[in-house]
């Protein structure tokens, strides 16, 4: 009882931290407004060719891309978040603290990462589409049980997206030098989860492929449960499927962390 | 300094230049999978649009190569590492840019002029045989006019400190829009980016004049060749912000 309020201090005490950035989160949602137009603008022209593309509507599409500007920071689409904190504190040693603390390692950084993603979804999520919503159509639902549905799936994306990265992380171990990598899950998350283009319009076997990489839970599946992509129940199987992923990779996570601190020399004096 | 220094973790080096690499070759394929979808888009074809990317891609990564770390300054403003800089007798501008050199960033330039050769085996330029020459004279106007942005970027993070992600909106920003054709986008966004900051020269008008296609703003035909004359108006520019910037620096000091 006493170690779960630990891990909320840990959460609380990272939306704090992110929250006195405040230059830094109007820099964000501006940056992410600007992508938001011009990405709108590029779908328009895409789906004015091409109507009802990838299962998408026009105004679909746009709510597509105007969220996905909103959730990019939250989930860390593009990198930033708790990676490469982590990965400088396992270079300089310092991570030997973190391993004698009565604290798991991976919930205190999965905590700090949900504290950062709460905060960043409230901060830089509502304002572009704010701004989206008054300048294009967008198809965003009434209904509050739709939200909170979309709540859910983005929570569960943000979970999955934090387990992807913590295996990213984790390399430092063996790499010290954990850039390249980081670079290489950028790259991923940035194609895979849909942020360019929406995984329903990649062609043929990809595409089939790029749906159900894990990838795809962290955008694309709350984006679409947003927009009622599932009809009735079959929202439980999105969710089922994003559970699925954060599951077997927060598994992964934690063996891969086991075999470190059992074979890791740690570095430092 | 940075290259050796970079070339320790060689491993590393390898995977960030190739990453570098496929990072800006994904733009390029979600281009080609819509372009999977559709013939033309906003009236241009597969080719044509290759032909602003790769304009656009090169000169932001050469940009990117000489000035990128202006983006570090607003870390440097806040941990006070500034100081170290502005004490030396080089020329503080010089000591930004080749702080952290990267030469990774090669990635990029290597991948736009990959693209920029493919573009060019399938598209019929207009320009008959200056068109070699006006391409150089694009694509290193341009170069000027984005490396203008990331200085007077870094001259704004001296007042904002924590603002490197506004740079990054008219940078990368600047270069994702250019990729696509004008004709894509409202009248005030063009507009806006030809007047306010003239991001429309460093491609949208010389390639359209390549392409022998009109401008969607109806500017007068030498407007397209105006590329290296804005550009130089934009390096005097961000001297000025940048001294400007090192004026109104008040050291975190102790």
């Amino acid at each position: 009882m006493r170690l779960r309020g630990v891990y909320f201090a840990v959460a609380a005490g990272s939306f704090r931290r992110y929250s006195t950035y405040r230059v830094a989160t109007a820099a964000g949602v501006f940056t992410n407004t600007v992508f938001g137009f011009i990405l709108a603008f590029t779908f328009t022209a895409l789906w004015s060719e091409r109507p009802h593309l990838g299962g998408y509507d026009e105004s679909q599409a746009l709510t597509f891309v105007w969220m996905g500007q909103a959730m990019l920071s939250a989930a860390a689409l593009i990198g930033g978040g708790f990676q490469e904190e982590l990965q400088e504190r396992i270079r300089t040693g310092d991570v030997a603290v973190d391993l004698y603390r009565p604290a798991d390692l991976q919930l205190w950084w999965l905590a700090a990462d949900l504290g950062r993603a709460g905060f960043h979804l409230l901060a830089r999520g509502v304002a572009p589409v704010v701004f989206g919503a008054f300048y294009f159509e967008l198809a965003l639902p009434v209904s509050p049980l739709a939200w909170l549905a979309f709540l859910a799936s983005v929570t569960l994306g943000i979970v999955t997206g934090f387990a992807l990265r913590y295996l990213f992380a984790l390399s430092a171990f063996w790499l010290l030098d954990g850039t390249g990598l980081n670079m290489l899950s950028t790259l991923m998350s940035m194609f895979f989860s849909g942020m360019l283009l929406p995984l329903t319009v990649f062609p043929g076997a990809f595409g089939e492929v790029a749906r159900l990489l894990p990838w795809a839970a962290t955008m694309q599946v709350p984006v679409d449960v947003l927009l009622g992509e599932y009809e009735g129940a079959g929202v439980l199987s999105a969710f089922a499927f994003q559970a699925l992923w954060a599951v077997v990779l927060l598994g992964a996570g934690r063996a891969l962390q086991s075999l470190a601190t059992r074979k890791v020399v740690v570095q430092g004096g | 300094m940075w290259v050796r220094s970079t070339m320790a973790y060689r491993a590393s080096f390898v995977m960030m230049a190739v990453g570098n690499f496929a990072m800006s070759a994904l733009d390029f394929v979600a281009i080609m999978i819509m372009f999977s979808h559709v013939e033309v888009l906003g009236g241009f074809t597969l080719h044509e649009v290759a032909l602003l990317y790769g304009t656009s891609a090169a000169s932001l990564g050469l940009a990117d190569l000489l000035l990128g770390s202006f983006d570090r300054i607003g870390t440097r403003v806040r941990d006070g590492t500034m100081d170290t800089i502005l004490v030396r007798p080089v020329p503080a501008l010089a000591q930004v840019a080749a702080d952290r050199f990267a030469l990774r960033r090669l990635g990029r330039i290597g991948q736009s002029v990959l693209v920029l050769g493919w573009a060019l085996s399938g598209v019929q330029l207009a320009g008959g045989a200056w068109t070699p020459l006006l391409l150089a004279v694009t694509v290193l106007s341009g170069t000027a006019i984005f490396g203008s942005v990331f200085v007077v970027g870094g001259a704004f993070q001296f007042v904002a400190q924590d603002a490197a992600e506004v740079q990054n909106s008219f940078t990368y920003g600047g270069a994702t829009l250019l990729q696509y054709p004008p004709t894509v986008f409202a009248k005030d966004m063009v507009r806006g980016v030809t007047f306010v900051i003239p991001l429309a020269f460093i491609n949208w008008l010389p390639v359209l004049r390549l392409l022998g296609r009109d401008d969607p703003l109806r500017l007068p035909g030498w407007v397209d060749f105006a590329g290296p004359a804005v550009a130089a108006a934009c390096c005097v520019l961000a001297g000025l912000a940048w001294r400007a910037g090192l004026r109104a620096y008040r050291s975190t000091g102790s």
